[in-house]
Order: C-alpha cells, then sequence, then structure tokens
C-alpha cells in the first residue's frame, strides 16, 4: 500500500476538512463579533418576539389571517405569497419565453419580428418600472368588476384577474405580469440560443424523415436544446425569485413587504435580516437543485 | 421512378446548377462523381426538398415536387436520405431512431416499428446495439444505423450523401457491405461518393457532374474505360 500523502483520495479529503474548518472558524469569528457588539449596544438577541401579536392587516392572504395573530403567522403568510408568485411566475415565464424564442426562429416574418420587438423591447426597461406600468396604468386603469374586460373563463377588472372562479388581486396580477413578462424575455433569447446550438445536419435528418415543423421541434430539436437551455434557465428562476421581492413597490404582501413590516414595528433588525436571507436562500437552493437534477437528466450518454 | 428535368439553381448570384436532367428507373442504382463543389450535393437534395431550386421540374413516383407541402411530405416520405456525418439523433437510443419516423410520420404501433426495426437493425448488423446511444458506436456502426434509420420508412428511393467519406478507412467496407446488398434487394438508389470499387461494381449508372453541370452519364465499363468527355478523363486521371 502507498503512504498516504501520496494516496490521491487522502488528499481530496484533506482538502474538503481543511475547507470546512476554515468556513466555520470565519463564521465563528463573524458572529461571536456581531453578538459581541450587540451585547455593547445594549441590543437583545433572540427570534421570541415572533411569537407576539403582529397587529396589521394584510390585503392578500392565503389563508385566514387576523391583525391579533403572531408575526409568525404573518410572516407565513408572506412566504405563501412569495411562493405563489414565484412558482405560477416561473411557470408563466417559461411559456411565453419558449413561444417568444421559437417565434424568433419562425419562418413567419410578422411573428418573427413581433418576437424581436417583445424581446428586445422589454428586457431592457427596469423592472421596477415595468411593474409601477401593469399596476397603477394597466390593472388600476381597468373597468370595474362589473365591466370587466371578458376573455370565456379569464376577466380583468381594476380588481385583478378573475381566472374561473378564482379572483386574483390586482397587485398580485400585475406583479405576475411584470415578473413573467420581463423574465420571458430573458428566456426566450436562452431558448433562441439553445435552439441554434443543434446541428443543421439535425434539423435535415428530422426533416429528410419527414416529421413535420411541430413534431420535428418536439422530438429532435427541443431535447438537444435543453442542454444548452437548462444551466441559463436555472439563473433566470433564481433572477425571477430574487426579483418577486420587488412586490413592495406595487403594495403586495410578499415575504420582503411583510418582514419589513415586521422590522419597523420591531426594530429587529438583525433577526429579520437573518430570516429574509435564509429564506430567499433556501427558496433559490431548492431551485438549483430541482434544476441540476433535471439537467442531470438530460445529458447525452457518451461512450 | 425519379424524372428531373433540367434543374436549375442559384444562392444569390452564383449558379450552383445550370440546368441537370436525370431519369432513374426502378431498381437503378446511379452513382454520381465529380469534383469538390461541382453541385452533387445540391442536386441531390432537392430530390427530397432539403434545397429548392427556382426552374426545372422534379417528379418522384409520379409526385411532382414543388411548393405544395402535401406533396414535400408525400415526397420526403417516399425517398430516404444517408448523410455523411451520419446526422442521428444523439438524445435517442439506437431503437428509438430507428422507429421515431415510422411512429409519428407512418403512425405505426409501437410494436410495429419496433418489430420492423429490430429486422432492419439485424439486416445492418448491428442488432446486440439497439438499446446503445449514438455516442456509443463507432463511425461505421452510426452509419448503419443511420440507413436502417432511413429504410424503416419503407422508402422507393434512397439518396447518399458521401456516406463513407467520414469513416477511417477500415470502416468503410463494412457500410459499403449494406449498400451492396442493399442495390442487390432492388433498391433504387443514387449514391454520392469517392468510391471507385463501388461504383464499378454496383452502379448500373455513373454519372459525371461538374460546375453545375452533368458531363457524362454511362455504364461503369464504358465511364472508366472508355469516357466520351475529355472532362471525364481528366476527373479520372485525378482519381484513380
Ligand atoms: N448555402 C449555400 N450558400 C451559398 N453557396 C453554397 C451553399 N451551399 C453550397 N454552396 C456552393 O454551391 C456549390 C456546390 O456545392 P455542393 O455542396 O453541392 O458541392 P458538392 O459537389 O457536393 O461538393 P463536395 O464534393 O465538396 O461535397 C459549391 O461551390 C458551394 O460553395
Ligand atoms: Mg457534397
Amino acid at each position: 500500500m502507498a503512504s498516504f500523502w501520496r494516496n490521491t483520495r487522502f488528499w481530496r479529503f484533506a482538502g474538503q476538512a481543511i475547507s470546512v474548518v476554515l468556513i466555520v472558524a470565519a463564521l465563528g469569528f463573524l458572529g461571536n463579533n456581531l453578538f459581541g457588539n450587540l451585547r455593547q449596544l445594549g441590543i437583545q438577541f433572540g427570534f421570541n418576539f415572533l411569537k407576539s401579536q403582529a397587529g396589521f392587516t394584510i390585503g392578500d392572504i392565503p389563508f385566514a389571517y387576523k391583525p391579533s395573530d403572531s408575526y409568525n403567522l404573518a410572516l407565513l403568510v408572506g412566504l405563501l405569497n412569495s411562493l405563489r408568485v414565484i412558482s405560477v411566475g416561473i411557470i408563466l415565464a417559461t411559456a411565453i419565453g419558449v413561444t417568444a424564442g421559437i417565434a424568433r426562429l419562425s419562418d413567419n416574418w410578422l411573428l418573427r419580428k413581433l418576437a424581436i420587438v417583445y424581446v428586445e423591447g422589454l428586457r431592457n426597461a427596469p423592472l421596477l418600472l415595468q411593474l409601477f406600468f401593469w399596476y397603477f396604468a394597466v390593472f388600476l386603469g381597468l373597468p370595474s368588476p362589473e365591466n370587466a374586460v371578458s376573455f370565456g373563463f379569464i376577466s380583468f377588472s381594476n380588481r385583478g384577474i378573475g381566472l374561473l372562479g378564482l379572483q386574483l388581486s390586482p397587485e398580485f396580477s400585475a406583479l405576475l405580469a411584470g415578473l413573467t413578462i420581463y423574465t420571458g424575455t430573458f428566456i426566450a433569447e436562452i431558448v433562441r440560443g439553445g435552439i441554434q446550438s443543434v446541428p443543421r445536419g439535425q434539423w435535415e435528418a428530422a426533416r429528410s424523415l419527414g416529421l413535420k415543423p411541430g413534431l420535428l421541434m418536439r422530438l429532435v430539436i427541443f431535447p438537444q436544446a435543453l442542454r444548452a437551455i437548462l444551466p441559463p434557465l436555472s439563473n433566470q428562476y433564481l433572477n425571477l425569485a430574487k426579483n418577486s421581492s420587488l412586490a413592495i413597490a406595487v403594495g403586495y404582501p410578499d415575504l420582503y413587504a411583510i418582514a419589513s413590516t415586521t422590522f419597523n414595528q420591531t426594530g429587529r433588525a438583525v433577526e429579520v435580516m437573518i430570516l429574509i436571507c435564509a429564506t430567499y436562500l433556501t427558496i433559490c437552493l431548492v431551485i438549483s437543485l430541482l434544476m441540476n437534477v433535471y439537467n442531470r437528466s438530460v445529458q447525452l450518454v457518451e461512450r | 421512378m425519379l424524372i428531373a428535368e433540367n434543374v436549375h439553381k442559384w444562392y444569390g448570384k452564383f449558379q450552383v446548377l445550370r440546368g441537370v436532367s436525370l431519369t432513374v428507373s426502378p431498381g437503378e442504382v446511379v452513382v454520381i462523381m465529380g469534383p469538390s463543389g461541382s453541385g452533387k450535393s445540391t442536386f441531390i437534395r432537392t430530390f427530397n426538398a432539403l434545397e429548392d431550386y427556382q426552374q426545372g421540374r422534379i417528379i418522384i413516383d409520379g409526385t411532382e415536387l414543388s411548393a405544395d407541402l402535401r406533396n414535400i411530405d408525400t415526397i420526403r416520405q417516399e425517398v430516404g436520405m444517408v448523410f455523411q456525418q451520419f446526422n442521428l439523433f444523439p438524445h435517442l437510443t439506437v431503437l428509438q431512431n430507428v422507429t421515431l419516423a415510422p411512429t409519428y410520420v407512418r403512425k405505426w404501433s409501437k410494436a410495429k416499428a419496433e418489430e420492423v426495426a429490430l429486422q432492419l437493425l439485424e439486416r445492418v448488423g448491428i442488432l446486440e446495439q439497439a438499446q446503445k446511444f449514438p455516442g456509443q458506436l463507432s463511425g461505421g456502426q452510426q452509419q448503419r444505423v443511420a440507413i436502417a434509420r432511413a429504410l424503416a420508412m419503407q422508402p422507393k428511393i434512397m439518396l447518399f450523401d458521401e456516406p463513407t467519406s467520414a469513416l477511417d478507412p477500415e470502416m468503410v467496407r463494412e457500410v459499403l457491405d449494406v449498400m451492396r446488398s442493399l442495390a442487390e434487394s432492388g433498391m433504387t438508389m443514387i449514391v454520392v461518393t469517392h468510391e471507385v470499387g463501388f461504383a464499378r461494381e454496383v452502379a448500373d449508372r455513373i454519372i459525371l457532374m461538374d460546375e453545375g453541370l452533368l458531363v457524362e452519364s454511362a455504364s461503369p465499363i464504358e465511364f472508366f474505360q472508355h469516357p466520351k468527355e475529355e472532362r471525364t478523363r481528366k476527373f479520372l486521371s485525378q482519381i484513380l
């Protein structure tokens, strides 16, 4: 047996162990510093305040919440509201982005130009501005529910979107519209790039076998384009998740908005900061993880 | 089976095909030779509408190839094509590569498509590889899968565009053997190739193209031993 210091596995393990020790030491040092400073300033630290009464009303509630409930519950409302807009946003942004990305490569002149105008026009305007536009100019500018603009199962009014008996608030609708349409432009570019990365020979082979455009895209081109699409697509999902914290601009009570109110009322800056960071970090890690699993499943088998 | 009349094609101002005519009867094997850039690929790619053309007529098995999409779809089902770079679908297994078009274009049941595919894979000698992915096969094996994939649509004509040019020398043979047995089974074939041995033994007719024109059309013996055209003699002196 070779001596352990010449063993690659030993060194790989040692490298990881050393990194862990360094990180723990650094965190310990920073934490110690922080708590030392807090003590010196006479600020107490702890999460017990979350059990006290929140006292504020929330516009958009996914379950029966009342002002006499605790901060814990208020923050849970915020979290669920965030998750709601993030998950629906990711699905819609993907649908819009894939459609626009394919449209940019279409043989149809009008479709192609429309896709270019959409992508180039909207990805360069600041998201915050777009959110204001959707909220103040679009949703609040719509007629009252009695005169709602209705297309079959979906209707639009200044009370938001009505969808199959479901009423979505104008704040949620505006945030969702802004996030999906903005993120959709980036996804469209990623999808276009992914499709263009598939060699021409693949199109020709599929055509020569008689596959029509829809099947050709679905069975041959898109599955291969996914390899190039997925890694940058996860980035867009993460951006959407983080950008959802702009909810506060249109008054949608997401996690960030409710955490800010909590901070304003309790003055617990450090705890609230930690809560916000930990939550967004967890959401982003979960998205990353899911995307990595999916990404691995579409990689090609080589010899 | 195939009639091409006076086909003209331009890429912008550059004229690639300058009035090429060709008639291929059922069961005939036509080999197209000619220097690089003479328009061989462009010409055979017009037969399944991978390239369009601006003048002339192409009629395949009674259907005229025109801008009518229905005709293009019909013709693509009747014409199989094998490419220099194989162009197998890398995300699908060998078996899936072969069953894809029959299932989605011919609308066969999965069972029928697989049965036919396995027969074809056996015929081209790669039955054991059916569950592998193209990236796991050698070039020669990949090209044989590509031939099986095209045959699975039960085409009436097979087009080959330099099917052995991307292969290592030791694999050329296995692909040519498959093509030879296909020719013996009566398939109508149009083959662009530089393989003199194959042309001599398998072709019913050899065509020389140069600068977008059909220069000579003759039986293999005449083509190699008594070429009529000066241009053919010059070409032969370069490759033999
Ligand atoms: N998309 C294109 N745009 C412009 N010119 C092209 C295009 N494709 C091919 N050409 C030109 O058309 C001519 C004929 O090309 P083609 O590929 O048919 O030749 P070939 O006889 O198959 O040659 P090779 O033996 O090299 O495959 C060449 O001069 C080529 O440069
Ligand atoms: Mg060529």
